[in-house]
């Protein structure tokens, strides 16, 4: 088998992050979507620390800052979820149209 | 300390992660789904380890596996799924999005096989980082350097925890 180079990396963190843009496009359940949100989150994850091997410790530094930020905009998305929730009673992202005319 | 069976851990790793991917956008039941993004999480972590970052890894399983997951279960636990279980769960324009996600993925290999640092990204000895002394070195950057980054991240962090307590209260 061939060594596992830098491109491996890449490419697992590519297809993570289809994955995460697939699950946003097509289910209708909000809590999924937010899910796949951080799946996109963690596939830039991989790639920044994949490069940061080569390129020196800037990238594991920069993807601590986006696991933080990963958190902050859970916890802001899941209490607007809440309260939508409170209101309607579904998590239907179609149901979401209050501002549609 | 030299590396060992890489190449099948790096399979064993990114199957599992790749098949934890597949199952979150799969499932209907949202705790499944969960779980299936735990299981990425972990993975991922041991990716991370292999790559000689111990310190992300921990972080990983500590605040993203350990915070942010349990989080969204007891969201789902609050928010009532039994209906939406038994709705259709993929919207109508799932062909396109499927496609366009996919080229999107390939626009994104090409990018990296058409620049003129592939032969750096295709090397195999790429220089194996200390172990022992990555968290001191983080630790210098972060309070060094990206001080001013740190602070902001931690103003982040307030503006966020204010706006959800705000966000999920009964009456403001």
């Amino acid at each position: 088998m061939a060594p596992i180079t830098t491109f491996h990396y890449l490419v697992v963190a590519a297809a993570l992050f289809v994955l995460g843009v697939i699950g946003v496009l097509t289910r209708r359940n909000v809590v999924i979507v937010l899910m796949s949100i951080e799946l996109i989150l963690n596939a830039v994850n991989l790639n920044l620390v994949a490069f940061s091997r080569l390129w020196g410790l800037q990238g594991q530094v920069f993807s601590i800052f986006v696991i933080t930020d990963a958190a902050a905009e859970a916890a802001v998305g899941l209490g607007i979820l809440i309260a939508f929730f409170r209101n309607k009673e579904t998590v239907n992202v179609d149901e979401v149209d209050l501002l549609k005319w | 300390m030299q590396p060992v069976a890489t190449t099948f851990f790096f399979y064993l790793l990114s199957g599992l992660a790749l098949l934890g991917g597949v199952l979150v956008i799969t499932r209907k039941n949202a705790v499944h789904s969960a779980l299936a993004l735990i299981l990425t999480l972990l993975a991922l972590a041991g990716l991370y380890l292999m790559l000689y970052a111990p310190f992300v890894a921990g972080v990983q399983i500590i605040l993203y596996a350990g915070g942010i997951m349990v989080l969204f279960l007891f969201v789902i636990m609050l928010v009532n799924l039994e209906r939406s279980q038994k709705e259709e769960q993929f919207n109508k324009q799932w062909v396109i999005g499927t496609v366009a996600a996919v080229v999107t993925g390939i626009l994104f290999v090409l990018v990296f096989v058409k620049s003129k640092e592939l032969p750096n990204l295709v090397r195999e000895h790429v220089a194996q980082l200390p172990e022992q002394s990555n968290t001191q070195q983080i630790a210098v950057f972060l309070y060094g350097n990206y001080m001013f980054t740190f602070e902001i991240a931690s103003l982040l962090l307030l503006v966020a925890m204010i706006g959800a307590v705000v966000m999920a209260k009964k009456r403001i």
